[in-house]
């Protein structure tokens, strides 16, 4: 096995380089159920980070008592019972928001992209680097979902972060936007078809970065062979 | 072939080990924050009842006083939970908790509040299926659709009028979307005709939480 991971590189690829919902397309179901509106998309985030930090600990602490023919069992059981947990505590604290994301909560057992973390990168390193990982992972899907129910609730119904305060607290109210009781949004973006166009822009600018950062390296790499100076 | 027992059950016993770690991290929890939550539950439906009953002439506690009925035909399930207000023992409202079977995406659950003369003291969605954008202005927080009802009765309009416009009636459809109002419209007027059917019988004492009317044709 290679050398382990450095934290850095475990940091950018859980966020971008290895985003497991814009490269790997991994948890579909809440990305695409839950985005309807900024803070959706943030609590689902939340929640996921929690799961995904708690599960990875907890596969990595194990990872030398676990026999491999009954590792998938063993996953599944522990990330359930994060799952639940996470469920009673929001239950218990964010009564409002569990209101609105109940249903989809429960629904974070069967995201791949839990198991898949705990599969690949938790059940074969230490324990610090799989709760690192777990977080960056976390945070990348953090962002792509709150970005995504940004977009999707801003075109939609011209609002942003609206609610907020459910998940907030009160102080939150201050950062929710409105573009005022008439906007008639596109309501094509709340509906699900508007998450899948979301998620292909949002796939399609991360290429276009990919490849100019990519392409920008190269020019750099090779600086005796072109005279003129690139574009920037 | 002794290893082989041996390692199938070694495997039984950490898979069942991890089965009661989960179980008893769950148990303990749910232990801890249950009451927490039942508490939540209460207070946010007490929330959502104190918006559709004069708070001010009652003097008992609905939730504490409520009682199970059944009559498919007009409530739209088979037990429906009737909660009743009084000022002292003087009947107020009742609250009741319809379900309209026939909305454009699956059932939607109201909560609909009449009071003693007749009137509906208010009309609540409480859960929905219905189109984002199109048939979920029934909900509160999006449009004032449903606070319309506040007031009405079976002679505000007269029945033949409980409809929706376009099939001649007296309430509002949406731009895109008929089918969702069409529906509460109808299960509103059911659920006026059932508490004029019942009568007094919704506001009857009783001595098990567990009482039930029968009946209800409709």
């Amino acid at each position: 096995m290679s050398a382990p991971q450095s934290y850095g590189s475990i940091l950018s690829g859980g966020i971008w380089s290895n985003n497991q919902m814009l490269v790997a397309l991994l948890g579909l179901c809440p990305l695409l159920a839950t985005t309807t509106s900024a803070t959706n998309g943030l609590g689902m985030g939340l929640a996921t980070t929690a799961v995904i930090v708690c599960s990875n600990g907890t596969v990595s602490l194990v990872r030398n008592l676990v026999r491999p023919e009954i590792r998938i069992p063993v996953f599944v059981l522990v990330i359930a019972s994060f799952v639940t947990l996470v469920e009673l505590i929001m239950q218990a604290f964010f009564y409002d928001l569990y209101q609105v994301l109940g249903l989809f909560i429960s629904l974070i057992v069967v995201n791949c992209m839990i198991i898949g973390r705990a599969e690949a990168f938790a059940s074969k390193n230490r324990v610090d680097r799989a709760l690192f990982d777990g977080l960056a992972v976390g945070l990348g899907a953090t962002l792509v979902l709150t970005t995504l129910g940004g977009l999707r609730e801003f075109v939609g119904q011209g609002t942003l972060f609206h609610q907020a305060d459910l998940l907030l607290g009160d102080w939150a109210k201050a950062i929710s936007l409105s573009l005022g009781e008439d906007f008639q949004g596109a309501l094509i973006a709340i509906l699900p078809p508007g998450a899948f166009i979301g998620l292909g822009l949002m796939i399609a600018l991360k290429n276009l970065i990919d490849q100019y950062a990519k392409r920008r390296a190269a020019a750099r790499a090779v600086p005796a062979v072109r005279t003129d100076p690139s574009p920037a | 072939m002794m290893t082989k027992a041996k390692s199938i059950l070694l495997s039984g016993v950490v898979l069942g080990a991890f089965a009661i770690g989960g179980v008893s991290l769950v148990a303990v929890t749910h232990g801890s924050v249950g009451e927490r939550i039942a508490d939540n539950q209460y207070q946010a439906m007490k929330r959502k009842l104190d918006t559709i009953l004069p708070a001010e002439q009652i003097n008992n506690d609905p939730l504490q006083d409520s009682l199970r009925v059944s009559a498919r035909d007009l409530l739209g399930a088979d037990a429906t939970q009737v909660y009743r207000a009084r000022h002292d023992e003087s009947p107020v409202a009742v609250v009741l908790e319809p379900v309209v079977p026939d909305g454009y995406a699956g059932p939607i659950k109201l909560l609909v509040s009449v009071l003693h003369d007749g009137t509906l003291g208010g009309v609540r969605v409480v859960s929905h299926h219905e189109t984002p954008g199109l048939g979920d202005k029934i909900e509160e927080a999006k449009s004032d659709w449903v606070l319309d009802f506040t007031g009405k009765s079976l002679t505000n309009p007269p029945l033949e009028k409980w409809a929706v416009k376009r099939d001649g009636g007296e309430f509002d459809q949406f731009t895109g979307a008929t089918i969702t109002p069409r529906s509460i419209v109808n299960a509103v007027r059911d659920t006026l005709l059932y508490v004029q059917q019942q009568g007094e019988a919704l506001y009857q004492p009783v001595e098990t939480e567990t009482a039930t009317i029968e009946g209800g044709q409709g």
